[in-house]
Formats: C-alpha cells, sequence, structure tokens
C-alpha cells in the first residue's frame, strides 16, 4: 500500500493509499464533526457536517471529508470561517427538527446550545434560540438505520419513502417482523426517532 | 435489408435513396413535433391524407410528418417544397385551399402566410421569417427536413457519413483530438470540455467501458433536448457510435424521461432501423467496432439529470446523486469508466467529424465555440425553439428572433438556465451569451431555458415560484438543500405574503450561501440562483415586500386589493356578474363597489372590466379609498 502525505491543519499527515480525509485526520487527533458517517458504513456524504476546504493545483473548494480520497501534496484545512459557517447553519438546520443529545453537543461546540448543570449527575441541555424553527419530528434523515440494515443486515427493512422535504423512513409493513427482534439500528438513531418508531410499530 | 458493409455501400445506398426522389416533385411538410400536436396537427394530416385521396393527387405531392420547426408560437407549421412555401398556423379546413390552390395551381394563400407585426409584409418563404432569418441551425435545422422515423431521409442528407469517416479513416484517438481541438462544451450545462471527458473515460484504467444519452430535460419550460430526439433521433445516435469509438466502449444507454412519449418511440424505431443497416451492432460498416444501445427510460424526476443520479437510476437504484470526487468518467455506471453527455452535444459530433474543428471554432466565443438551442419563452411574441452561434447578443434574442415583448411591454429580466438559473436585468442585455459570460453575471447557460419576463412580473414571486420548484424537486439526500430550501421557501412565502421583517433577508443570504456551497450535488449548488439573482438586482422589490408591504409589480395577492374607481366606472354590471364570491355591490346604473372582506382577490373583475373603462384598479401598499356614498352613485344619463 502506498503512503500519501498530506496537510491537514499545517500538520504533516502520512495516509495510506483508499483512505479518506476523514480518516487520515481523525488517526491524527483531528476532530471533524459527522452526522452520517458511521465507520463500518460507506460513505454516504449526506450531512455535510464534515465539510473541510481543500486546496489543489492553487485551487481550493469545499469537499465532504468522509468521501473524499487522499491525494499526495493536498492541502486541507478543517476549521476556516466558510466550513464553520456551513456546519454552524446546518445544525441551527436540525437543532429544531431534532433536539437530541449527540446534535446539541454539535451544537454546543458552535455557541448554539448549553449545558446547564442542576447537580453534579443532573442536568439539561438547552437552545440559544430557534433561528429556523420548524415541526420536531426527531429524524434528521441521516440514514444510519437505512444503510446499516441494508450494508451490515442485508435486510432493507427499513427505507427512504419520499422525496425532498417529504422524506421520511419507514419500516417495510412485510419485514417489521425482524425488527422486533433485530433492533441494532437503535443505538445509531441520532435523532431518537427509531427507537420510538419501531415500538409503535 | 442488407448490411452495410463499407463507405462505399453508404454512399450507394445514399444514391439509390437519392435517385428515387425527384427533388421537382412537390412536398408537403407539417410538423409533428410536440408543440404543434398540441395544435392538432394529427388531425391536419388525416385531413391532408384525405383530401389527397379525394382530389387524386397522390402522384403529385408526397408528405412528409417531421420534427419541430421550432417556431411552436405559430404551429402547426405547413412547408411545401421545392419552393419552401411556409403556411402557419394551419387548421384541418385549411387543406383544401392548401390543395386546390397551392399545389394545383401553384398559387399562394396569403390568409396562412407569416405577417410581420412591424410592417404587415407578407413572408412566403420559411428561411425569410425573421425567427428564422437570425439564426443559425445547424444541429436542428435538419429537423424540419426529415421524418424521424425514417432513417432514408436521414442517410439522403449526408446522414451517417461522419460515423462511416470516423471509424474507417480515423483512429480513436483522432476523433478525440478533432473534437477537443473543437473546443465542444457539454451543452447539458456545465460546459465541461466533452473532448477532455472522452479521454479521461478512455484512458481509465477499467473495462468496459459505457457511453450514455442525458435525454432527462426536466426544466419547466425547456424543450430542446426532446425536440431534438423526437426529431432527429439518428443524428444523437451517429453521434453516440463515433464517441463510443473514440472512447472504446462498446454499449451504450439512452435515459428518456418517460414523459417523452414521441421521444421513446421514436428512438426506439432509430435504433431498430439502424441496427437494420448495420450502424449498430457487430463489426459496424466493416470496421470491426461493435456497438450495441439500450433505452433507459426514465420516471421523470429532475435530479435525475444530474450524472451520479441518472447512473444510479439506470443501475436500478434510486435516482439520488452520490458524492463524486472519483469522476463519472472513471468510476460511473457500476463502477465502470462511462462518459455522459447531454443530447446536443452527441447530436455535435457528426457535424465536426464531417466539416472539421476549424470550421467548428469559426463560430462562437473565446470559451465557447458552436451554436446553442434555447428554449424562448415566457413573455416573448415568438416562442419556441431557438439556435443561436454562441456570443449572440440576449437583446438580439429576444428582439430580432423573438420579436419583442408583446403589447409593447417593458422588458423586465430574463432568467436562463432553467429553475436554477439566475434573473438576468436589463442593464445586461446586450451581454454575448457563452458558458463564462453568464456565470459571471449570477446566471448559467444550463440546459437552454430562457424565459423572458415584463414589467408585470414580480421578481420576489419569480425567485418563490422556482424555489418551491426545488424543493420539490430536490431529492432529501443532504441536509443544506432539503433543510435550506424548505426555510428559503418559507421566508419568501412570507416576504411574498407580507408577513416578512427585514431580518428575513438575512436569513435568507445566510441560506443561500450554505446551501450554495454545502449541497451534494448541483442541484442544491445552483438552486439559490433565483434568489441571489433577484436580491442582488432587485432587492428594491424584496424591500417594497417587507417595509411598506407592497407589490410594486402589483402580482402578490396578499399585498394588492382591487378597487372600483367611481369616476371611471359606469355601472355596466359585467363584474357584479362575474365576481365568484358576489363581493361587488352595485346594479346597473348604479356605480359599483367592492366588498373588501368577501373579496378573494382572484382578478376576475379586473379580467372582465372592458379596456375602454378600466376601472378596476390594483392598489399595493395603501388601503383601499373609503366608498362612495349611495346618492353620489347614481349614473344619470347626463352624466354618462
Amino acid at each position: 500500500m502506498r503512503t500519501i502525505t498530506l496537510e491537514i491543519d499545517e500538520k504533516k499527515v502520512k495516509a495510506e493509499e483508499g483512505m479518506t480525509i476523514l480518516q487520515a485526520a481523525k488517526s491524527v487527533g483531528i476532530d471533524i464533526p459527522t452526522l452520517c458517517y458511521h465507520e463500518k458504513l460507506e460513505p454516504y456524504g449526506a450531512c455535510r457536517l464534515c465539510m473541510v476546504e481543500i486546496t489543489k493545483n492553487k485551487r481550493s473548494r469545499l469537499v465532504t471529508s468522509c468521501c473524499y480520497p487522499v491525494e499526495e501534496g493536498l492541502i486541507v484545512k478543517t476549521d476556516t470561517e466558510k466550513v464553520n459557517k456551513i456546519r454552524k447553519t446546518i445544525i441551527e438546520l436540525l437543532l429544531p427538527l431534532a433536539p437530541t443529545g449527540p446534535i446539541m453537543t454539535l451544537g454546543a461546540k458552535y455557541g448554539l446550545c448549553e449545558y446547564i448543570k442542576k447537580t453534579e449527575v443532573e442536568g439539561e441541555w438547552k437552545v440559544k434560540g430557534f433561528r429556523f424553527p420548524t415541526e420536531q419530528n426527531d429524524c434528521t434523515l441521516c440514514g444510519l438505520c437505512v444503510r446499516y440494515c441494508a450494508e451490515i443486515k442485508k435486510e432493507n427493512a427499513v427505507g427512504f419513502i419520499g422525496r425532498g422535504v417529504d422524506r421520511h423512513i419507514a419500516i417495510l409493513p412485510e419485514k417489521g417482523g425482524i425488527c422486533i427482534f433485530c433492533r441494532e439500528c437503535y443505538n445509531l438513531c441520532d435523532g431518537g426517532k427509531f427507537p420510538h418508531e419501531a415500538e409503535a410499530f | 435489408m442488407k448490411k452495410l458493409k463499407s463507405s462505399s455501400d453508404l454512399e450507394n445506398l445514399r444514391k439509390e435513396i437519392l435517385s428515387k426522389r425527384d427533388p421537382k416533385k412537390m412536398c408537403i411538410t407539417l410538423c409533428s413535433g410536440t408543440g404543434c400536436r398540441a395544435y392538432a396537427s394529427e388531425k391536419v394530416n388525416i385531413a391532408f391524407q384525405d383530401e389527397i385521396k379525394k382530389q387524386k393527387l397522390g402522384k403529385e405531392v408526397d408528405i412528409r410528418r417531421t420534427g419541430c420547426h421550432g417556431f411552436c408560437e405559430k404551429g402547426p407549421i405547413v412547408v411545401i417544397y421545392p419552393e419552401e412555401i411556409c403556411y402557419l398556423q394551419v387548421k384541418p379546413e385549411d387543406v383544401f385551399d392548401i390543395l386546390s390552390q397551392t399545389i394545383k395551381e401553384g398559387k399562394i394563400i396569403e390568409r396562412l402566410l407569416y405577417t410581420n407585426p412591424g410592417t404587415g409584409e407578407k413572408i412566403i418563404h420559411e428561411s425569410e421569417i425573421p425567427f428564422y432569418k437570425n439564426q443559425k441551425r445547424l444541429v436542428f435545422g435538419n429537423n424540419r427536413k426529415i421524418d424521424p422515423k425514417s432513417i432514408d431521409d436521414y442517410i439522403a442528407l449526408n446522414g451517417y457519413t461522419a460515423l462511416s469517416k470516423a471509424l474507417l479513416e480515423l483512429t480513436p484517438e483522432q476523433v478525440i483530438e478533432e473534437v477537443k481541438k473543437a473546443n465542444l462544451r457539454g451543452r447539458g450545462g456545465g460546459g465541461f470540455p466533452t473532448g477532455r471527458k472522452w479521454e479521461t473515460t478512455r484512458n481509465a484504467p477499467a473495462a468496459p467501458k459505457y457511453v450514455i444519452v442525458n435525454c432527462d430535460e426536466g426544466d419547466p419550460g425547456a424543450y430542446m433536448d426532446r425536440s431534438l430526439m423526437e426529431g432527429n433521433p439518428h443524428s444523437v445516435l451517429e453521434g453516440l457510435v463515433i464517441g463510443a469509438y473514440a472512447i472504446g466502449s462498446h454499449e451504450g444507454f439512452i435515459y428518456v424521461r418517460q414523459e417523452y412519449p414521441l421521444a421513446v418511440e421514436n428512438t426506439e424505431i432509430a435504433i431498430k432501423q439502424a441496427e437494420e443497416y448495420g450502424f449498430l451492432g457487430e463489426d459496424i460498416l466493416g470496421s470491426g467496432f461493435n456497438f450495441k444501445v439500450k433505452i433507459h427510460r426514465g420516471a421523470g424526476a429532475f435530479v435525475s439529470g444530474e450524472s451520479s443520479a441518472l447512473v444510479s437510476a439506470i443501475e436500478g437504484k434510486v435516482g439520488e446523486p452520490k458524492p463524486k470526487y472519483i469522476h463519472t468518467a472513471v468510476k460511473g455506471l457500476w463502477n465502470k469508466p462511462t462518459c455522459l453527455n447531454n443530447v446536443e452535444t452527441w447530436a455535435n459530433v457528426p457535424l465536426i467529424i464531417n466539416n472539421g474543428a476549424d470550421w467548428y471554432r469559426s463560430m462562437g466565443t473565446e470559451g465557447s465555440k458552436g451554436t446553442k438551442i434555447f428554449s424562448l419563452v415566457g413573455k416573448v411574441n415568438n416562442t419556441g425553439l431557438v439556435e443561436v452561434p454562441m456570443g449572440m447578443t440576449l437583446r438580439s434574442i429576444i428582439y430580432d428572433i423573438g420579436g419583442g415583448i408583446p403589447n409593447g411591454k417593458k422588458f423586465k429580466a430574463i432568467q436562463t438556465g432553467g429553475p436554477s438559473g439566475g434573473c438576468i436585468p436589463e442593464q445586461f442585455l446586450d451581454l454575448p451569451i457563452d458558458f463564462d459570460e453568464l456565470t459571471k453575471v449570477g446566471s448559467m447557460m444550463g440546459s437552454g431555458g430562457m424565459i423572458v419576463m415584463d414589467g408585470d412580473t414580480c421578481m420576489v414571486d419569480i425567485a418563490r415560484y422556482f424555489t418551491n420548484f426545488l424543493a420539490d424537486e430536490s431529492c432529501g439526500k443532504c441536509i443544506p438543500c432539503r433543510e435550506g430550501l424548505r426555510h428559503m421557501l418559507k421566508i419568501l412565502n412570507n416576504i411574498t405574503g407580507g408577513k416578512a421583517t427585514e431580518e428575513d433577508i438575512k436569513r435568507l443570504e445566510d441560506l443561500t450561501e450554505v446551501v450554495r456551497d454545502g449541497s451534494l450535488c448541483a442541484l442544491g449548488g445552483t438552486a439559490p440562483n433565483p434568489v441571489i439573482s433577484t436580491l442582488k438586482y432587485f432587492r428594491d422589490e424584496y424591500e417594497a415586500h417587507i417595509k411598506e408591504k407592497r407589490c410594486p409589480a402589483l402580482v402578490c395577492k396578499e399585498l394588492i386589493i382591487y378597487y372600483i374607481d367611481p369616476e371611471k366606472c359606469q355601472a355596466c354590471g359585467l363584474c357584479v356578474k362575474n365576481c365568484p364570491t358576489g363581493a361587488i355591490y352595485g346594479k346597473k346604473k348604479i356605480v359599483h363597489i367592492i366588498n373588501q372582506e368577501k373579496c378573494i382577490k382572484c382578478g376576475t373583475c379586473f379580467d372582465v372590466c372592458p379596456d375602454k373603462f378600466s376601472a378596476v384598479l390594483r392598489l399595493s401598499g395603501e388601503p383601499a379609498p373609503p366608498d362612495v356614498p349611495r346618492e353620489t352613485r347614481i349614473k344619470s344619463k347626463e352624466r354618462r
């Protein structure tokens, strides 16, 4: 396997050919936020939180680090103003949809919400304000459940229905029986919709 | 049918076809494109067939049903060769006159000719009509001469000679070199150099390689790919086989949307005919090159026109884009090198091979060569498909070809490039159109839609309309596009509904930036263009909606009221009779008034009030003046 040298946040990073920027960054402890990424699954590139700015042949552009393969001499910046604006706005769009722990934690990083400690062990999340209010439905459509079921379990019991703003997830009625016993995707769900949905089913 | 095995076979076939045709024999061509079909060209055809039998003219005249001529505004179009007499808006009732006067006696029927609206002059020949005269119809021109269901018609016009030249005289590298030299750029919107794409696919190490025709045209108001596919499918096929040869591909797909039944039908026939003659299949024209092609019918999703989504759709998956940091040209269909080009791009290829790159380069601008077909629609006198050399100004297209704005109204803006193009204001009317110039002013070439708008168009409403379309057509995979467009639409609805605050413009601007930079595919990447461009050039309209609750173009329903001017009202009762909610009070001879609470702002009163009175007014940003007292509303005879 060929070793590729690239630069991430002014750090020289050695990576193996075929790795993604995200994997290379993780290997040296650079944190890039993600939502739809899972190391066992094929890169999906839908949440766009892992966007980074790359410079190649003196031209820079924005790419999703979970999909972009490392290249020799690539210059990557994970923390630019543009990148942060996109991440912050995406979290702002997600917060009213699914105000749950993982998304709140991301929000806290960009100053959108805070954790108020009540006691040493107890506390609660507070959102500083919803700039893009919408109906809460506990689902960010990250597709982790759908892809886990298809790629790992090979059952395809969960799928997407509808297009665009009408898109949502649903369990195939014929396959619902499997879900009662499997429940492996419950832990993957960031928005908290899935366990709820499946129990109701 | 004997398969053709060499270039001389093709030449002999062409001579044989021509020998059976008498160029002096009269031929009536009837446009049977989708536009003319909507104007009942089918009925005109039946009338012609019947009447030719009745008048026993079968030996004197041929009838040929052609593809779209482009001048759809005036369909159905009949052109009689060899004289090229052009009759417009022909109805079945006119058929008798055409046959008995023009065909039998050589007389011209004045009432069916094109009348120049400016001078009143009648024009006999199709090519002299200003709409056609100012065009350069290289790709689209043959549409009007051939029956798309007949390969012989295409061969008679030197069809498949470029294929024979490419396969038998040139190496694949030479073909690519020629296309590269011609600087042909992708007509689907991206404008990527076609030759370079071919080369990447050719050099990609994996096999097999695929070639794809992208005919998933989904823009509202655009139909040039459709008309080309319906009207001249062989030109696309020929280009495709040449490309496949250059790339080293032996299998291709034509992705046509299911909503284009005529395109599917004509392409199916074309493939069958080409197979019979040996332009497809094994050992094409004796060159040893094999190629087959299949039609894939799309299920009508706008996003499927995006290359990675289209590839997914052909693979049998949902048509959703994938991040493509490795180009489709290297890893596309079933992860194999795939070259995907738009219909018009493929149709340009035979022209380049036949006439050479230098000839092709002689047309166009520095960065964009050749011609481009545009679908000219909206508030313009001559709507239809126009093909012009790159670099023609927007003004020439709108005024010289399009005949200007109807009713002498003022031009306001033109939206180019389909729903995700930007709106270009009057100050850029002299812009020479090519890929780069359009991008500079915040719009794009796109697939070539052009929507002309006049002073009666509200630019905020236009931005809202296109955002609504795109929010509907977004696949919903990535968050910026799905959620961003959802909120952009909400904000725009608030603005046109008079419920927005000044903060909303800031929120809107933030979203446009994130949707543009953050989205996964080009749909999201270009979706904010209508909003960005209208905010840039027509910001005053946004501000009027927000600060003054006023719609300057008097379009947005929530911000306008209808009011009857008591001085102008002649108390005729027309609006009272037609108001669907009974909101207008008054009788004959008693001046009418509108009850604003009952009014649903449908605009019926405005439409029915006779032009000579024009008593119904639209007001915006101000309350309705108080009703005049009943005693002064009575119209006495003296006052009239």
